[in-house]
Parts: C-alpha cells; structure tokens; sequence
C-alpha cells in the first residue's frame, strides 16, 4: 500500500536519476573550453551508443530456443531495407513495427 | 533563425516515432502501478520526476516487493549509469543552451538522445537550443500521457498492440543506419556493436550495459592514442 516508504523510494530514484544526468555537465562546468578528450567523446560516442542501444533492445533473443529470434531479426531488416530505400524514419519506423507485431501475434 | 512555430512543428514531427512507443509503453506502466494499488498521484510523480522508462517499471517491483532505501538507490545507479553516457556526449553539443539546459539535461532519455546526438538540419545554435527543447518536452509529454490514461483508465486500447514497443527499436536502429550512411568512419558503430554483443555473451543480458560501457570507453581512448601516432607516424 502506498505510504511513506514508498514516497521516499519514488524521490531516491528520481534523485539518483537527477544525479546521472546532470553529472557529466557538471563535471566539465568549470572550464569555459570543453577538455579535448571529451570533445572527442563528443564526436564519437554518438555513434557507439546507438550500435549499444540496439543491441540494448535486442539483448533478450534467445537464439537458442523457438523462434530463434526470428521477429525481431526479421523486423529489423524490413527496418533496414525501407530505411536504405526511402531514407525517410517515419515509413522504416511504421512498417518494421507493422511488421513486427504481425509476426509475433499471427505468424510465431 | 526560424520562427518559433515553424521550430515546434519540426521538433513534433521528430518526435511522431517516440509518440507511440511512449504513449503504449507510458500507458502499459500506469495499468501495473494501478493494478498494485498505486493511483493516478503516484504515476504522475514517477512520470514526471523520475522519467525514466525501465527504470520506473523496475521501481513497481522494488515498491512491491518491500526493497530498501538503499537497494533502490543501488539498482537506479546500475540500471541508469548509461545515462552519464548520454551527458558526456553532449556536454559540447548543449553548451549552446541557454535557460532551457535544466531541463533539456534532466529530460535526456534514451529516445530523445537519439533524436538530438546529431542534429544537422539546425546549424544555427538558436534554432537547435530551441529545437532540443521542444523535442524534449514532447517526448515527455507523450510519456506522462500515457502513464495517466493507463493509471486511470486502466486498458482502453480496443486493439492487440502487443509488440508496438518495437517500435523504439526501430527508431534507434534507424538512427543506427542514418549516422552509418553519414560518414566513412565506422570504427566507433563497430566498437558499440560489438562490445555491446561480446558482453551480453559474456556477462548475460541483464548485466551487460556496464561492462559495455567501460568498454566502449577503452576502445575509444585506444583508437584516440593510434591514430594520434599514425598521424604523428
């Protein structure tokens, strides 16, 4: 039941969320010029983290047992496919997930 | 620099592929908080001050299950450390902000990152400033939306949506696609793939994030220091 704990554990999340996205700006508040190391970061990391974060939603596939990963690995390549066709987000976006839920709610 | 109106309506249409991932995955967290006894107030807060996904579904299960204090401040501090990514990599790119940062930085979720990581279409600082906050607060918007209806509402959806959270995947693996096509550089994709990969193998899939993480970090610091020496070589 809702009470006291349970507020206080509602702002300990929220703070320690707080707290993750603001470290990083205040950490390198100081300096007028961004430290070159994290410039760099700046640059590169936008890419690895996308490749991390698409891994991140797959990282549940069990290749191992049925179906194989098969929805979400044939998804993504419709995803693939209508993005290096159309290169417009919102068609790849719509027709990979279209795709996707027909899969998983008619086909596996 | 654009006008206002038209910036907004550029920031919406960015945002139209997060709107139903968040709207579905926002209402799916106000049904279960509901379901355990927890109302409308309670998603509300968590929908505004905590805003963030995985993490507010993981804190149904530390409500419920009695967890302490600390173990909650333990587990957001694993389950969110992906997030100190996210601020490194627009520590330059948001120091063209100006009143709004506060809340651009604490509004800075997985999707909304993917959307102003790399933002070409608005060269001048005054349009981007404004562009990443309206980004921001859609995405929000949608977020807290949808957890409400869900918390009041309960399901209302007349049709099977199971599998439109997919939807977030798509998104990220087109930004993915769009950021491989921008360049001829492709070691830091690989580098995030493949470390990603290697550690789901190594560590599960539920522990992977910070071992990726850490490296990522090294792979990228390395290949900084070897092509330094290549072009001093």
């Amino acid at each position: 039941m809702p009470d006291l704990h349970s507020a206080l554990m509602v702002a300990v999340v929220a703070l320690v969320t707080i707290a993750l996205r603001f470290a990083p700006f205040l950490i390198f508040r100081g300096s007028k010029q961004t430290p070159a190391f994290v410039a760099y970061l700046g640059r590169v990391l936008p890419y690895a983290i996308m490749g991390m974060l698409v891994v991140y939603c797959l990282r549940n596939i069990s290749f191992a047992s049925a179906p194989h990963g098969a929805p979400e690995l044939i998804a993504c390549a419709v995803v693939a496919a209508l993005h290096l066709w159309k290169r417009n987000t919102l068609i790849s976006i719509v027709g990979g997930t279209v795709c996707y839920m027909l899969l998983i709610q008619l086909v596996f | 620099m654009k006008r206002t109106k038209e910036i907004i309506l550029e920031a919406f249409r960015a945002t139209v592929p997060v709107m139903a991932g968040y709207l579905v995955l926002g209402m799916g967290f106000g049904i279960l908080l509901r379901t355990k006894g927890y109302g409308v107030g309670w998603a509300l807060a968590m929908s505004g001050f905590i805003y963030a996904g995985s993490m507010q579904y993981l804190t149904i299960d530390l409500l419920t299950g009695g967890a302490s204090l600390i173990t909650a401040a333990i587990t957001t501090l694993l389950v969110n450390a992906r997030h100190l990514f996210y601020g490194i990599s627009m520590v330059a790119g948001y120091r063209k902000l100006g009143k709004e940062k506060p809340y651009a930085i604490f509004a800075l979720t997985d999707e909304t990152y993917s959307l102003v990581c790399q933002d070409d279409q608005h060269p001048n600082p005054d349009d981007y400033r404004r562009y990443v906050f309206w980004v921001s607060l859609c995405d929000q918007c949608y977020w807290v939306a949808g957890s409400l209806v869900g918390a009041l509402l309960g399901s209302i959806i007349p049709f099977d949506v199971t599998g439109i959270d997919f939807s977030l995947t798509a998104l990220f693996l087109t930004v993915f696609i769009e950021q491989w096509l921008s360049t001829k550089d492709h070691a830091s994709a690989l580098i995030g793939v493949i470390a990603s990969v290697l550690c789901v193998v190594v560590f599960g899939p539920a522990n992977f994030l910070l071992p990726a993480m850490a490296a990522i970090l090294i792979s990228l610091t390395v290949l900084r220091a070897v092509r330094k020496e290549d072009a001093h070589a």
